[in-house]
């Protein structure tokens, strides 16, 4: 029995041997280019005869385009991950900031491939990133006009945005934009402040109102107008959208426009420098940075990258990099102990579902207790957070949610506000860092004294996603023009902290 | 020979389409001519892009396929083509510009009248019952230019090419009624410039208007004495009913019309 099934086996082996044979041959006569071919030695059955060879062809095709010169073939493996060895402008931080920074720098390069820009970013997914944890508000009403500026420059982009970031052929940008205005809720004490901003947000250029008790109730009356003394109301170009939609449009844009993007983390820098005595006689190391070297995740191989410009865009984790360079480790009072003042700080957002709550109207509001909320969608879902007190800030080691502060610190302010608000649920929470400016809670743009080609865009506190359009616009001015153009932003730059002159917001969320 | 030629039409196919895509090769008749690729090609990559863009209703037609195909291909035709759109965009532009000029020497009110007729559309003042607009051909008459002091009241630029920059030529005049029916460059934005007429619009039609969504209409919270409102056939709401009982609620005095959804209920999978 076994040898019969055997010899079965062998004839049809034979046969097959046979049948492969005269397919070998035959391939072997149409593709006359045929040297270079056949990588496959094993027999082949006549039913995939097409399907191999159309494979084989793309192989050969790719072999013929690799001996070309002009191809990327080497004889030495290389990992293609690393980023260049050589670029003009390396952009640390992959949030909304510096790719915003990236994409303006293209957009006002004068000649194609003028600059060489590569964006660092540590992390791919963005789990830590201030930048898609964000609440997504926009606003105009700051008490500084160069963030009110900011704000509204950000707001004029993001209404023609398909013509900044629009790619042919493909989808346009929805932002999916609530222009649903901030409300922001005084009672007597700093009413004056609110009038004081308000008057400085018309002056600006923004669109805002002021509200009386009896205004705010008739207006919105499911709020508890009891303690309100004036309420200051945004009426255009304010609200919320989708920061994840912004981060990709930008990151798109500017890779077809060709930045190089490259995943990797800073570990180090190499600087010349330049030991120099100020007029004080203070004496001075003044770094150049000349290389960056970038780690490649969860590896030890790295690529040191020669730049000309390191910007520094990178949020809640800025001081790290300045630490890496050296600076702000003198004695403190002198220039040489000026470090960067920033410094993340966790935030909680937590969403609940409250059905008799404020509909379609819901703005932003923000209380002067610092709590604020927000509707989100249609479902009677509204997300909602507050600034914790200074000696109580958070652990920032990790992103886990304290949700015994909802308890204590929210729910009471917002029950008071909203009395619909007694009973709701809540249905999820979440964490993000915001870069906090501890000098005076505003952006820091501009150049450090010791670090003499490291441009920062850190330091926003909050507010670096509204105003990142404009922010990017500003440094790509000051990097290629060697001065702002648009919007004066030299109130914002290391000037206040050299000098001591913080630069204050009151109107801090 | 034959090796010859293969290798020069193997590398011509290479240097035109790139590796972007495999394509089955008939050896038998080597001679078989360039047009068969690129049929083949063309259909390969539009199956591609109809599998990719499932939110198009209708599949693209030949013409449209073939510049995609071509521009995916070709610096010069992708250039060609950013032009174009560009173009458009700034006459759009050039088209909704502030009429400064007209408003410098002639005033408001005849500014916003001018622009509106230009834009083919209709007003009518207050206080008179005669609506000035313009014929099939565009032409108008100027009698407006002598009715410097009066008020706009009703507009209709239903079907035209407005925009969120040309309403800033209507700002100013109290209006009650305006039409922005069927207009494809009104968006979210424009639904948000509609504040300064709060005091005084009653009447407001944004229906068949492509671009509008739900962020677009929590902006007509600030238009509290609105009477009526028409919201017709918005492609791009997700859930036209919730929405129409939300307007409802945020303007109490507002009779919403909301025609051209279906509004059954439809049935969810499972239990």
């Amino acid at each position: 029995m076994l040898t019969w099934r055997n010899m079965h086996v062998t004839v049809r082996t034979v046969s097959g041997l046979l049948n492969s044979h005269r397919v070998i041959r035959s391939r072997e006569c149409m593709c006359a280019h045929g040297r270079i071919r056949t990588f496959t030695t094993g027999r082949i059955l006549h039913n995939k005869f097409f399907k191999d060879l159309e494979n084989q062809f793309n192989a050969a095709r790719d072999k013929v385009a690799d001996a070309l010169p002009g191809s990327q073939w080497s004889p030495f493996e290389m990992n293609p991950n690393l980023p260049p060895e050589r670029a003009d402008i390396v952009i640390i931080g992959g949030g909304v900031i510096g790719w915003s920074i990236a994409y303006w720098l293209k957009k006002k390069e004068r000649v194609r491939d003028g600059v060489k820009v590569i964006v660092v970013e540590k992390d791919p997914t963005y789990s830590q990133a201030s930048t898609v944890l964000s609440a997504g508000g926009i606003r105009q009403q700051f008490s500084l006009t160069e963030n009110i500026q900011l704000s509204l420059a950000s707001a004029d982009f993001m209404r023609n945005i398909n013509e900044h970031l629009g790619v042919l052929n493909q989808e346009p940008v929805d932002l999916q934009f609530n222009h649903s205005g901030y409300l922001f809720v005084a009672n007597e004490s700093v009413a004056h402040i609110m009038e004081e901003n308000y008057s400085t947000q018309r002056f600006a250029g923004a669109k805002v109102s002021l509200l009386s008790p009896v205004q705010l109730k008739e207006k919105f009356p499911w709020i508890n107008t009891e303690d309100v003394a004036l309420a200051s109301y945004g009426l255009e170009n304010e609200g919320w959208f989708d920061p994840w939609t912004l981060l990709n449009a930008f990151r798109q844009k500017a890779i077809s426009m060709g930045v190089i993007q490259s995943i990797g983390e800073v570990t180090g820098f190499n600087c010349t420098l330049n030991r120099m005595d100020t007029v004080d006689g203070e004496t001075v190391d003044v770094k150049r940075i000349k290389h960056v070297n970038v780690r490649m995740p969860n590896s030890r191989e790295y690529q040191p990258v020669e730049c000309a410009i390191v910007v520094n865009a990178a949020g809640a984790f800025s001081a790290k990099l300045v630490d890496m360079m050296g600076i702000g480790t003198g004695p403190k009072d002198t220039l040489s102990g000026m470090a960067l003042p920033v410094e993340p700080r966790k935030r909680f957002i937590y969403v609940f579902n409250c059905p008799d709550g404020p509909g379609l109207d819901c703005p932003f509001l923000v209380d002067y207790s610092g709590i604020y909320f927000r509707r989100e969608g249609l479902g009677g879902n509204y997300i909602t957070g507050t600034s914790p007190e200074e000696d109580a800030e958070p652990d920032v080691s990790n992103l886990d949610v304290d949700h015994e502060f909802f308890q204590e610190k929210i729910w009471p302010s917002l029950a008071h506000r909203v009395p619909a608000f007694e009973s709701l649920k809540v249905t999820s929470a979440w964490a993000g860092y915001y870069d906090y400016n501890t000098f005076d809670q505003n952006a820091i743009l501009g150049i450090h004294p010791l670090a003499q080609n490291m441009f920062f865009a850190t330091g926003f506190s909050g507010h670096g996603l509204q105003q990142s359009p404009a922010a990017g616009r500003a440094m790509a001015e000051l990097i290629l023009d060697g001065s702002y153009q648009t919007l004066d932003l030299k109130g914002l730059g290391f000037q206040r902290i050299m000098a001591k002159e913080p630069l204050l917001e009151k109107n801090i969320v | 020979m034959w090796n010859c030629l293969i290798v020069l039409v193997e590398r011509a196919m290479f240097v035109l389409y790139g590796s972007r895509f495999a394509f089955r090769v008939n050896m038998a008749a080597p001679l078989v001519p360039l047009q068969r690729f690129c049929k083949l090609a063309s259909l390969h990559v539009c199956g591609r892009r109809r599998l990719w863009s499932s939110s198009v209703a209708t599949p693209p037609s030949l013409y449209k396929r073939l510049l995609l195909a071509l521009t995916q291909r070709f610096y010069d035709v992708e250039i060609l083509l950013n032009w174009r759109s560009q173009l458009k965009s700034q006459a759009l532009q050039k088209k909704n510009a502030y009429y400064h000029y007209t408003q410098e020497h002639y005033g408001d009110n005849v500014a916003s009248a001018y622009f509106i007729l230009n834009m083919h559309g209709s007003f009518r003042y207050a206080g008179q019952s005669e609506w000035f607009r313009s014929d099939s051909s565009g032409k108008f008459s100027w009698d407006f230019v002598n009715q410097k002091d009066s008020l706009l009241e009703e507009v209709d630029l239903g079907h035209t090419v407005i925009n969120q920059m040309g309403l800033g030529n209507l700002v100013g005049n109290p209006l009650r009624t305006l039409s922005l029916r069927g207009c494809h460059e009104v968006d979210d934005w424009a639904l948000a410039r509609l504040h300064v007429f709060q005091d005084t619009l009653e009447e407001l039609d944004i229906s068949c208007c492509p671009h509008i969504t739900i962020g677009g209409l929590a902006a007509l919270r600030n238009l509290k004495g609105l009477h009526r409102l028409n919201v017709s056939s918005l492609p791009r709401l997700g859930s036209p009913g919730l929405v129409i009982i939300m307007l409802e609620e945020m303007l109490p005095l507002c009779q919403v019309t909301a025609k051209g959804y279906d509004l059954s209920l439809t049935q969810l999978g499972g239990n």
